[in-house]
């Protein structure tokens, strides 16, 4: 037991990661196909587990259902939304047909009208613009989350209210308007080139330190999965 | 195959183009060698038609050594062993182009004969990530010196990370307060290292949770990492002596679809209001949505991702936030294991040799010396 939960997923580890980071560096045609046949398989596996997924999904609201918990309704929604478009899709095909031709009075065509299937009317007309809903949302998120952010509780918010004046301003044509000094003697006004100066030195810094201790966590992280050091996301091989 | 260019004589004007310059030069395999300066079309065809098509414009300074990589044009050369080439020059008027598939240029532009039959292969080693690989190999070396010292029993120091502390703390207010703790993978796959990263840290939470005997909701984007977080929450639960408390049906799958599994778990943060949201992991624009509804809740919220772009969304609405490497360091911070920890230190060397070359380079940048940017580019 001990060889199938913890030797044999700490050797696939440890062999895979090690020929992945040899893959990186070595451009032969046979590493390239071992790139493309791991890919491959990542894909496979991934279109078996979406059933695991599906069963998980209708699994859990089904138990919602039974229970009557609170807000079962949504579960409702799931159900028919679920199977609504399986069926369609199966039933109906999900490749909409050619356009139809508009004919005038007389016979000419002056125009063409898409022909849905229930699949793609549904998606195109119900899921996109919830998809789409959801993503405007954040318009006002993010309002609520400046205001937050911007409030000069102590000096740093102040530092960062300020800052982000000067950069707000700077994008867009008013900064410009407001204060047309260009410094340097440049062709750029004052407040849109402070804003690009703020955003490609202070913040570019910051950001790059970030992204150096993100690329060193990665590579820490990967050797500790490659030795077996870190076994957490082998659930039971743990120890 | 090297190509020698003999400039022309100083003050003349290069001919954009000049028929007598056909024949002015000859081609014999792995060789070119032109006497004349003119319009240069370096063209391989296969089966009549061009491909990997090189064009080199009239200049005064000398060309030798030009080196045509034939494939694909991506940053690995892809070997296409199906095809034999047959390299030629031609000379041809300014500005004429031709594509790759195009027909070749008449025969009587051309310059000397055609070389070949030549077989692209690619290297067993890329010589333009050699830096690259000395670079990682250093990190790699500092990270397994420190992971061998605290094998030998060294007691190795950890700066606190304010976000971790409170997890233990969020946790006991959530079982206080009989409520869930919410807590998501974001929105990546298991082939990131982020979520392998936050799936570490939900084992060392699921541990807590478990000995809290509270409630713990994960909500999966994909399956399989759905899949590996209901073994790594059992295996907690087992840990902890409480396998009868772990249910099954708090770690589900909602959807693949980004703004529909956004929709889901804020409609979840809404109806069973958890005390504590931790989202940790890969995610991009819904964090604001998350992390905002979570706060309209009034649940204690810890963040954390390697997504630079949303690190400022988290910032803003998240009580604690581990910013990038902290994602990282989070499972050993939590589980104070030794080799754990010891990675963790073989990383900080690692930063802090970064942080003296970055140093240095910026002086040496300073003072133009380009040998020591150098280092850093591919070679």
């Amino acid at each position: 037991m001990q060889l199938v939960k913890k030797h044999l997923p700490i050797a696939i580890a440890f062999i895979m990661g090690v020929l992945m980071f040899l893959q990186f560096y070595i451009p032969s045609k046979t590493s390239n196909d071992f790139l493309e046949s791991v890919t491959q398989w990542d894909r496979i596996i991934s279109a078996f587990a979406l059933l695991l997924g599906i069963y998980s999904l209708l699994n859990y609201h089904y138990h919602k259902l039974r229970k009557r918990v609170e807000g079962w309704g949504f579960s409702v929604v799931i159900y028919v939304g679920f199977f609504a478009m399986l069926l369609s899709g199966l039933i109906g095909g999900i490749i909409n047909p050619p356009p139809e031709p508009v004919l005038n009075s007389a016979g000419a065509i002056i125009g063409q009208v898409e022909v849905y299937r229930p699949f793609m009317w549904m998606y195109d007309f119900l899921f996109v613009p919830m998809q789409a809903t959801m993503f405007s949302i954040l318009a006002f998120y993010i309002a609520s989350a400046a205001y937050r952010a911007f409030r000069a509780r102590n000096k740093e918010a102040t530092v960062l209210l300020i800052t982000a004046i000067i950069v707000m301003l700077g994008r867009v044509p008013l900064g410009a308007f407001l204060i047309s000094y260009k410094p340097f003697g440049g062709e750029v006004e004052l407040l849109p080139w402070f804003t690009e100066w703020i955003l490609n030195n202070p913040s570019m810094a910051a950001q790059r330190g970030i992204m150096i201790g993100i690329g060193l966590g990665v590579i820490s992280t990967s050797l500790r999965i490659i030795f077996g050091i870190e076994r957490t996301y082998m659930g039971g091989g743990g120890d | 195959m090297a190509l020698t260019y003999v400039p022309p004589e100083p003050g003349s004007d290069p001919a954009p183009w000049d028929n007598s310059y056909a024949g002015a030069g000859t081609v014999t395999p792995g060789r070119v060698s032109i006497t004349k300066p003119y319009w240069i079309l370096f063209t391989s065809q296969v089966h009549g038609k061009a491909k990997s098509v090189l064009e080199i414009q009239p200049t005064l300074d000398p060309l030798t050594d030009i080196t045509l990589i034939v494939g694909s044009g991506s940053e690995q050369p892809v070997p296409d062993d199906e095809y034999e080439h047959y390299f030629r020059v031609y000379a041809v008027p300014a500005g004429y182009t031709v594509a790759e598939g195009d027909e070749l240029p008449p025969d009587e532009w051309m310059v000397g004969s055609q070389t070949g039959p030549l077989t692209a292969r690619a290297n067993w080693w890329n010589t333009s990530r050699t830096n690259s690989a000395l670079w990682s190999l250093l990190v790699c070396a500092a990270v397994m010196f420190y992971i061998f010292l605290a094998r030998k029993g060294a007691s190795l120091f950890l700066r606190r990370i304010a976000g971790l502390d409170h997890v233990e703390e969020a946790i006991g207010r959530a079982t206080e307060m009989g409520r869930p703790i919410l807590y998501t993978c974001g929105l990546g796959y298991i082939s990131d290292i982020a979520t392998i990263a936050s799936i570490n840290i939900l084992g060392q939470v699921a541990r807590k949770v478990a000995d809290y005997e509270s409630r713990l909701m994960v909500p999966s984007r994909d399956p399989i990492v759905m899949a590996v977080c209901e073994e790594v929450i059992q295996e907690a639960y087992i840990d902890a002596g409480r396998p009868n408390s772990y249910n099954k049906d708090d770690v589900f799958f909602l959807t693949d679809d980004q703004f529909a599994y956004t929709a889901a778990v804020n409609g979840i943060m809404v109806r069973d209001k958890p005390a504590t949201i931790i989202l940790m992991g890969l995610f991009y624009a819904e964090s604001l949505l998350l992390a905002e509804t979570g706060a309209s809740t009034g649940a204690i919220q810890i963040a954390g991702t390697d997504a630079l772009a949303q690190l400022p969304f988290f910032i803003t609405a998240c009580d604690y936030t581990l910013i990038g490497e902290e994602l990282y360091a989070a499972s050993a911070y939590l589980s104070r294991e030794p080799l754990l920890v010891g990675s963790l230190k073989g990383q900080d060397l690692a930063k802090m040799i970064f942080m003296i070359l970055t140093f240095i380079g910026t002086v040496a940048i300073f003072f133009n010396l380009e040998f020591f940017q150098q280092l850093f580019q591919a070679f």
